[in-house]
């Protein structure tokens, strides 16, 4: 686990009228998932690329773990940080192991090592080693060639992952199960990572925190249910689509809106649902048994409560946002 | 063919001379060929005066350049090794240059990312990648050298065109049949070779003819 600190950092491109990137300062928590949101050229990719040092910023330092990254060896410093990209990257000429191994062979590991490793993370993104290390990266498809991407960037055990739009080109569903698999890995492995998307839903899933972008600059950067219940501005009300009210309930948790247990309370006849289950199922559920109110479960015990009017709020906060 | 058989020494002898023209213009050749690839692919500009300039080149025919080439290099060999280096240069040059350009631009971008030096991203990366589209270069080349090595028997360079020209001046029938057949195998079995090079060095393909 690493923790990430962007201290006032630009980059203006040579050439550029404006800065790519502008006078960015923020900190990113150790374990925690990060998504770079924001629209095409707003400056997220040229962000990313400033942590392994595969651009320098103009201005402003960027400190991995407290450490000046200008400190370290460039090659050093990126054979630390995971890094994922969207067309995956993977060398042709090489099989799924050897791919995996890059890291490793550079790290110069002992050969058994390197060999339990490539089982384990094979393992670790759901492709049986058995069945896909000696295939070429041809011979698989879009989402096995990411999951491929996703252990290679894992194999030197970095603290830190870099992720650009890795499912950009990856069809809905198994976008959606990639996502599922970020989320298990996460809670497995507890890395720091920084993913850039400008799928809106997929920050909202994915994320701790989202780092809203635009014009090179940092908007607003929050978690997600503050960014959809107090977003800065116009830009970001309408970039988190804030205004499509189903949507959203379906993107927020059950936790974020119930009330806490009443002190008198006994579990009467309400329905119940878990508390990281969506305001959109809470809502579906409430419509179809007629129940004034849910009970909120977490692990099996109550832990809330949940109406019809908790819901409606979460929706009123956002209709008071800026037009 | 009654030639090849009552005669195999000579014809060695001669095959001998063939294949040593043939191997140190292509030794040259290559030589000369990565660096300026390399040129070309680092200063853009320069691929349309170099690639143009070879282009050029190999136009001129064999004859003429050898010719061209004789006041400077004497009436020997080695005015043919130079005339079939400097023939072969377009192909490897544009072989090698397309090839590097056209390597996934994502692939080299991983590289740098995963913290490859230069020397392992061209060692471990570029190499292996470029390599079956520099030996498809090499496999022409080599056939075109071959072909230009049987004029240099009229340059005093020996070769299994040798046995063509003397054939066509002593109205040897025998000779020119012995002669066109052994270029022929020649050629042959040198493109065979070289194919099963860029098949071995291409292992990700091999998978996909396999199945
Ligand atoms: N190598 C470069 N040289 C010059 N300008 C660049 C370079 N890379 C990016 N830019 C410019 O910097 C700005 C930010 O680009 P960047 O790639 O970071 O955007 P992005 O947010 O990742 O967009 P997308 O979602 O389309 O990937 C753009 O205006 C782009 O044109
Ligand atoms: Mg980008």
């Amino acid at each position: 686990m690493s923790t990430l600190q962007f201290e006032d950092v630009s980059l203006r491109f040579a050439g550029g009228e404006r800065p790519a990137v502008n006078r960015v300062t923020c900190q990113v928590n150790s374990g925690e998932i990060v998504v770079i949101l924001g629209p095409s050229g707003c400056g997220k990719t040229t962000l990313l690329k400033m942590v392994n040092r595969l651009y320098e910023p103009t201005e402003g330092a960027i400190f991995l773990d407290g450490v000046n990254i200008r400190q370290r060896a460039a090659t050093q410093l990126r054979q630390q940080i995971g890094y994922v990209i969207q067309q995956s990257g993977l060398f042709p000429h090489m099989t799924v192991a050897d791919n995996v191994a890059v890291v490793p062979r550079l790290l110069g590991w002992p050969k058994p090592q390197i060999q339990a490793r490539i089982d384990e993370l094979l393992a670790l993104v759901r492709l049986p080693p058995g069945e896909f290390r000696d295939r070429y990266p041809a011979q698989l498809s879009g989402g096995q060639q990411q999951r491929v991407g996703i252990a290679r960037a894992l194999a030197g055990n970095p603290g830190i992952m870099l992720m650009d739009e890795p499912f950009g080109a990856i069809d809905a569903i198994t976008r959606t199960a990639l996502q599922d698999e970020i989320l298990r890995l996460q809670g497995q492995l507890k890395k720091t990572i920084l993913f850039v998307s400008h799928d809106v839903e997929e920050a909202l899933r994915l994320a701790d925190r989202i780092l809203v972008m635009r014009l090179g600059e940092v908007v607003q950067f929050d978690t997600p249910f503050n960014l959809l219940t107090q977003p800065a501005d116009d830009f970001v009300y309408t970039l988190l689509g804030a205004d499509d009210m189903v949507r959203q309930l379906g993107l927020l948790r059950v936790a974020s809106a119930m009330m806490a247990l009443p002190p008198n309370y006994s579990n009467g006849h309400n329905p119940t649902l878990s508390h990281c289950d969506s305001l959109r199922d809470a809502l579906s559920l409430i419509l179809r048994t007629g129940a004034p109110a849910l009970t909120v479960l977490k692990e099996g015990d109550p832990v809330g409560l949940l109406t019809l009017d908790h819901i409606r709020q979460s929706a009123v906060v956002r209709e008071g946002s800026p037009q | 063919m009654s030639y090849l058989i009552s005669h195999p020494g000579d014809v060695l002898t001669l095959l001998l001379q063939h294949l040593r023209m043939t191997g140190i213009a292509l030794g040259v050749a290559i030589a000369l060929s990565v660096p300026l690839a390399l040129l070309v692919t680092r200063l853009r500009w320069l691929a349309v005066p170099v690639l143009g300039g070879l282009g050029v080149l190999y136009t001129i025919p064999s004859l003429a350049l050898i010719i061209f080439l004789v006041p400077l290099f004497g009436l020997n060999a080695t005015s043919v090794i130079v005339a079939m280096v400097l023939y072969t240069q377009v192909i490897l040059v544009r072989n090698l240059t397309v090839g590097l350009a056209g390597i996934n631009p994502a692939v080299l971008e991983a590289a740098r990312g995963m913290g490859m030096t230069v020397a392992q991203r061209w060692w471990r990366v570029q190499v292996p990648l470029v390599l079956p589209v520099f030996l498809a270069g090499v496999r022409i080349a080599a056939v075109v050298a071959i072909a230009i090595a049987t004029i240099g028997a009229k340059f005093n360079a020996g070769g299994l065109g040798k046995l063509l020209f003397d054939g066509i001046q002593t109205n040897r029938y025998d000779k020119i049949v012995a002669g066109s057949m052994a270029v022929a195998a020649l050629a042959l079995t040198i493109n065979g070779l070289l194919l099963a090079l860029e098949y071995y060095a291409q292992p990700q393909r091999r998978w996909q003819k396999e199945t």
